[in-house]
């Protein structure tokens, strides 16, 4: 299982973030992390989530536009240089990464990081050979 | 005046002259174009039956969506090989209108031109600045050929590039500039902000015939106060003939429409009844002397008042108001037509769904501007940026592209565009121009 991130389109006004996150907070969901994507007017919000599925549909009820991403979630030495060797393995791979972002918490000592990749097999199936541990959905909202 | 014996002649004479060519012109649609005699034969109406003025209220209208029906050249009443120019409204197939000109045509067009320039007071000693959009659009070229046929310097420069224009207002000594109101205001503003060193006082503008778009009289008197030149209405419709419909003279209190080749009548947009002068109502046009394209009772929309007054200039043909709005959904957005069916035919062709949208219209300074608020929804939602920014610019080049206007694209939240009892409001124009 990959993880599954929540994308909510949002504009970029004053308040906005907040109502929607108050829906998710009324629906008793939890965020474990969360990233904006921002241009002049408007953002994309993207968010993992202990419930993605029903955090998609009480948004959707309260009127946001959102969707669900499967996305590959890495575990990162928390060294100098061990990023750079992810990248270069990617580089190996022809991977290229649509945007990436990481956990604020650290797993058995390492850094989570999230990468949207056009392709996520693809990806997960060449780092997997490469030697890199690939998180599943379960270890992170922890169920 | 450029043709003294038209444009005083006595109204008797005048309403002798209408009535030939209507009966001419009324045949000459009748035997010629398919749509008339279709519309004209269901009114029951027969063009020899034609007896006097009282008579047009029998003649069936021409409505805006007709024209379009007949797109391309459905409406024109010479074979091909007569027709020496097009020109064309914006849009795409089914929302274009097209119409064309005979040699002859082009020569009426320059004529009553020629008679606005006149009006203005212009004269061979002028040097015409045309800052109209040449091509299509009939703004750029009808002002130059009437300019021509007054026998005044024509520069053609078409629209925009700021800096130009005023090297070439100085360097050439342009006497007259020829463009929208909108941009004549642009053009003083950019002198205040960039270009301090530019004195209008050190060239030799002294007028401008402004039109293509509704103004008032506050922009007049800011045009003429910063500017320091005379500001004059000109007023036309490519379904017509172009500019040169009708156009202010020296005593600036309405426009005079060039009768002897263009009929008018004012009728209320609900019942299609001919109103009593100085009734405010839809202006109807009925072409004399068309060739290529005859309108008989073009219901053109645009709601003013016409009145009979004499006038201090001596021209003896009728006046009409400033064009006070419009009985249809059309937004002039700096001089261009733009329908909002034509904004929601593009959404749809490019997000294959009917998407929920707002268009608002504002004035900034001088300018309008145009935004086309679309609500994103799930099938044209991603968690790229990427892939939303491509929309909203394949929408924004697609609006230039078919529109011819630039737009703001704003992709909006889905509660954001207001809907009320399920239907949205489609427009906002938040101008103040009455």
């Amino acid at each position: 299982m990959n993880v599954t991130q929540l994308s909510l389109f949002l504009e970029n006004k004053p308040g906005r973030l907040q109502s929607a996150l108050k829906v998710l907070g009324e629906n008793k969901i939890n965020i474990m992390t969360l990233t904006i994507a921002e241009v002049s007017d408007f953002g994309i919000v993207r968010l993992i989530v202990n419930k993605p599925a029903e955090a998609a549909k009480a948004l959707k009820e309260n009127n946001f536009t959102c969707s669900t991403t499967e996305v590959l979630a890495l575990e990162i030495e928390d060294v100098p240089g061990a990023l750079v060797k992810a990248l270069e393995a990617f580089g190996r791979n022809k991977l290229n990464i649509e945007y990436m972002y990481a956990f604020t918490e650290k797993r058995n000592d390492k850094a989570v990081m999230i990468f949207r990749f056009d392709d996520v097999e693809t990806a997960k199936k060449a780092l997997t050979e490469e030697g890199f541990q690939i998180v599943k959905k379960i270890d992170i909202i922890g169920e | 005046m450029f043709n003294k014996d038209s444009e005083s002649m006595p109204r008797t004479k005048l309403k002798d002259l209408q009535l030939e060519r209507l009966k001419w012109s009324m045949a000459h649609a009748y035997k010629n174009v398919a749509h008339y005699r279709q519309a004209f034969d269901k009114a029951g109406f027969k063009p020899e039956q034609f007896k006097s003025l009282d008579d047009m209220k029998r003649v069936p209208f021409l409505m805006k969506s007709e024209m379009r029906a007949n797109y391309p050249f459905g409406l024109f009443a010479v074979p091909m090989e007569k027709v020496i120019r097009i020109h064309s409204s914006s849009g795409t197939t089914g929302n274009a209108t097209v119409v064309g000109y005979t040699k002859n045509d082009i020569e009426v067009w320059a004529e009553v031109m020629a008679r606005t320039i006149a009006c203005a007071g212009g004269s061979e000693k002028d040097i015409v600045q045309v800052a109209y959009g040449y091509g299509l659009f009939t703004g750029g070229l009808g002002v130059h050929y009437g300019a021509e046929k007054i026998g005044a310097t024509v520069v053609p420069i078409s629209g925009g590039n700021t800096d130009r224009q005023l090297m070439l207002i100085r360097d050439f000594g342009t006497t007259m500039l020829a463009c929208t109101p909108s941009y004549a205001i642009n053009v003083a503003d950019y002198v205040e902000k960039k270009r301090p060193d530019y004195k209008w006082s050190d060239t030799k503008l002294r007028a401008g015939i402004f039109g293509a778009e509704p103004w008032t009289e506050q922009m007049r008197k800011e045009i003429e106060t910063r500017m320091g030149i005379q500001a004059f209405d000109i007023y036309g419709l490519s379904e017509v003939i172009g500019p040169g419909v009708s156009c202010e003279c020296s005593a600036k209190s309405g426009l005079h429409v060039f009768e002897d080749h263009f009929f008018v009548e004012i009728i209320d947009p609900e019942t299609g009844e001919i109103l009593p002068e100085g009734s405010s109502g839809e202006i109807v046009y009925t072409s004399l002397t068309k060739e290529a394209c005859p309108v008989i009772r073009y219901r053109s929309r645009d709601i003013t008042r016409i009145y009979y007054d004499s006038c201090s200039c001596g021209r003896t043909f009728v006046k009409m108001d400033k064009v006070s709005g419009r009985s249809d959904d059309m937004l002039i957005i700096r001089g261009v037509n733009v329908f909002p069916s034509q904004i929601e035919a593009i959404l749809m062709e490019i997000e294959g769904t009917e998407p929920h949208y707002q268009i608002i219209v504002d004035r900034k300074g001088a300018m309008d501007d145009i935004e086309i608020m679309v609500e994103v929804n799930e099938k044209i939602f991603s968690d790229e940026v990427k892939v939303l920014t491509d929309l909203s610019n394949r929408i924004r080049q697609r609006m230039q592209g078919v529109l011819g206007v630039s737009a703001k694209i704003t992709l909006a939240e889905p509660r954001s565009i207001a809907r009320s009892e399920g239907k949205a409001q489609r427009v906002v124009d938040k101008r103040k121009i009455k």
